[in-house]
């Protein structure tokens, strides 16, 4: 029986990383899996909770219900902290006794972020990508800590041909994002990627690589505006790379 | 010293974070936190996750029998010849202290570094009504002379450099002070012995209340805990009710977290148990203890099940050490005495959302905290849910934000319930930006998007996916 992955292409996937999202079904269709993009899928929520309007959360969540609860097989993410936000915190939006409860507890199990996805369901570590950089890993929060992913996304960078994986300083340290603090904040939301730049740029990587798109468009953009040459890529587009 | 604040503006607070703290603060956070890596290292994973557990456990359950902790502590202080106090609020707190202070005709206070006091504001209190008050632990004295409140909840004076303190201490004190961290120490000590000797009150807060005794446990690393609580003839000890916990058993456990997860200390230099005055047979120690056991609006926070935990905390300091905002910012950017995580959750709970709802958006979310943290406190899941307070209200307070910013969230989340408008709205942007796209970046919005921008440019707006996916997928099916 072939593997059905359902897309769930995020928000900021969407609008800020369409050549990710194109990777993403690049590598899944190369390992046989059958790629499904659910029609009227839109945002999960999070922005909303995260800025303490939960009632606002509601909707979107609903939305997502909606959409991914009459698809079959995985949900599969490009992004740590959707997947954090889905597994952790919809039952406590919907909990028992609301109509969504049960299509929640259906859902929350067979939804994975990417890594996790080749990890643990597909079990490939080596998905024959070729990359000949010198690279380096920014351990993005809610994939390290909301999903426990510490060692996987460096797992599947070790095994891509020609990369070279160098060490960050400070690589569980946070780049800043932080969603809404981005915004609420951006004095220090600057003084905290700023930090994280000049770990990046003393690492002698050509690549950084994080695998979740809110801290990609933080450290890119960064990286932009000090002109620097370092390029910031997701997991994904490496594990593309052929 | 602190006073306590009407309203924390973070940002305009963030403003004012002279350049060089950053450097100092980090300087002192990492140097704890390779410590304490290595002595958890010494304890082993395994033994430090259950023993995290354990802590969690006895506090949950400590805070959950409060009431009953409490009373047990009560009974056996008082068996011991301490007297009990109960202050409601801080303002109580103070006038307790105040009438028995000028009862006893006191001229000088000699403090052990305590938060519950910072909290309350006593300092300012006592020397308001005449009497002098000597902070006795090395950094609150630094700060006490540089009239700021702590910038860290266990190395109050972490903001300054050897060279400012140095400077401190000559225009302070009168004394040709050297950077020298060893004589900047002696002339403190110095100046400390002398009040020691002459001071009539000694007060102290704790690290925990062992309702089984009625004995105080108090941490320290410079002695001068023991002198305040033992050279003058009146020790009065203001501690938070939540530090209760049932017995030696619990101490056990939580002083094998407290000093690790701290300093990075097996055990601190001293650590003191406090059982009531003097016994008549004894030739040390104070002839009367009183112990006011100040709420303060800890009631209150045990309320909301998810934010009580916050009161689980032992003080240790560790997420602040791990914390990029604080580590960024430094403690008063937080406005009151406490700072850092627990500052954003305590700070919040106790002076309520009018004062402070800043604070648990002075957070990326990061969760580095409640990995630290040796009480295992959800620290992330708390501020969540103080942030949903702020905005929307709860049954602890009512909502502060604005109506109109509720009614543009409502109309901002319908577009992400009515899929075609939402996959509209994605395709208009790209056509809205081209006016601001300049290389496929968007490198200076309008207000309020400025705030993304001001840091660094916003990658364009390119959802072409859906359509990529459709055509693909049509291709295919032909």
């Amino acid at each position: 029986m072939t593997t059905k992955a359902q897309l769930f292409i995020t928000c900021l996937g969407e609008n800020f990383f369409s050549d990710t999202l194109k990777d993403m079904v690049r590598v899944l269709e190369r390992l046989g899996v059958q790629c499904e993009m659910p029609e009227g899928q839109t945002c999960c929520g999070q922005p909303f909770f995260n800025s303490g309007f939960q009632s606002g959360a509601l909707a979107p969540a609903r939305q997502f219900i909606k959409v991914f609860g009459k698809t079959d097989g995985y949900i599969v993410a490009p992004s740590g902290s959707c997947v954090d936000f889905v597994r952790h915190h919809y039952r406590e939006l919907f909990p028992e006794g609301t109509p969504e409860h049960a299509r929640v507890k259906e859902l929350v199990p067979r939804t994975f972020e990417f890594c996790e996805f080749l990890l643990n369901v597909l079990k490939m570590t080596d998905v024959g990508a070729v990359f000949p950089h010198k690279v380096t890993y920014h351990a993005s929060c809610h994939l390290l800590r909301g999903l426990g992913l510490r060692e996987e996304p460096k797992k599947l960078l070790r095994a891509v041909k020609g990369l070279e994986l160098v060490p960050l300083n400070e690589e569980e340290t946070c780049c800043g994002f932080g969603g809404v603090f981005s915004v609420v904040y951006p004095e220090v939301s600057k003084t905290m990627m700023e930090t994280k730049l000049d770990n990046i740029q003393a690492s002698g990587a050509e690549y950084i690589i994080a695998g979740d798109p809110g801290c990609l468009m933080n450290i890119a953009g960064g990286l932009r505006k000090v002109g620097s040459p370092i390029r910031a890529l997701h997991l994904i587009s490496v594990l593309a790379a052929q | 010293m602190s006073q306590i604040p009407t309203h924390i503006n973070f940002r305009t607070n963030v403003k004012n974070v002279p350049p060089h703290m950053p450097v100092s603060v980090r300087k002192a956070t990492s140097k704890f936190l390779g410590t304490r890596q290595a002595v958890v290292d010494v304890v082993g994973d395994e033994r430090w996750q259950a023993l995290r557990q354990a802590g969690h456990e006895i506090r949950l359950h400590s805070l959950t029998h409060m009431d009953h902790y409490l009373t047990r502590l009560e009974e056996k202080v008082r068996a011991a010849g301490g007297i009990v106090h109960w202050a409601r609020d801080a303002a109580e707190a103070k006038q307790i202290v105040l009438e028995l202070a000028k009862e006893r005709g006191v001229k000088r206070a000699v403090k052990v570094k305590s938060m519950a006091t910072e909290e309350i504001g006593l300092n300012h209190a006592l020397q308001e009504n005449g009497i002098s008050v000597l902070e006795t632990d090395l950094g609150e004295f630094i700060i006490q002379l540089a009239g700021v409140g702590p910038s860290h909840i266990i190395v109050p004076a972490v903001h300054l450099t050897k060279e400012g303190i140095a400077e401190l201490f000559t225009q302070k004190l009168g004394v040709d002070a050297p950077p020298d961290p060893l004589k900047l120490c002696a002339i403190a000590r110095t100046r400390l012995r002398e009040e020691f000797l002459s001071a009539d009150l000694g007060i102290s807060g704790a690290n925990f209340m062992v309702a089984e005794t009625g004995t105080l446990v108090i941490v320290t690393n410079e002695g001068n805990g023991r002198m305040c609580t033992t050279l003058p003839p009146l020790h009065i000890a203001v501690v938070g009710i939540d530090k209760v916990v049932p017995d030696w058993e619990s101490v056990n456990v939580l002083l094998k977290l407290l000093p690790r997860s701290a300093t990075g200390q097996k055990m601190s230099a001293y650590t003191s148990f406090i059982t009531g005055p003097r016994r008549s047979n004894e030739e040390g120690g104070p002839k009367e203890f009183h112990l006011v056991l100040l709420d303060n609006g800890r009631t209150r926070i045990m309320k909301d099940e998810v934010t009580r935990e916050t009161l689980l905390c032992i003080r240790c300091g560790v997420c602040l050490n791990v914390c990029p905002v604080y580590n960024n910012v430094g403690g008063h950017a937080y406005g009151f005495a406490y700072s850092g995580p627990i500052g954003a959750m305590l700070s919040t709970q106790l002076l309520g959302m009018k004062t402070a709802a800043d604070l648990p958006f002075a957070s990326s979310l990061c969760g580095a905290c409640a990995e630290f943290c040796p009480v295992k406190i959800p620290i992330p899941e708390i501020l969540l849910r103080l942030r949903h307070r702020a905005v929307e209200g709860d049954q602890i307070e009512r909502a502060a934000a604005p109506a109109v910013i509720q009614a543009g969230v409502k109309l901002g989340t319908l577009s992400f319930s009515l899929p075609w408008l939402y996959e509209f709205g994605t395709q208009m942007l790209k056509y809205i930006q081209a006016p601001l796209r300049k290389n496929g970046w968007l490198p200076n919005l309008p207000p309020p998007a400025n705030r993304w921008t001001m840091a660094r440019p916003l990658p364009a707006f390119g959802a072409d996916f859906r359509a990529w996916f459709r055509k693909r997928k049509n291709e295919r099916q032909r």
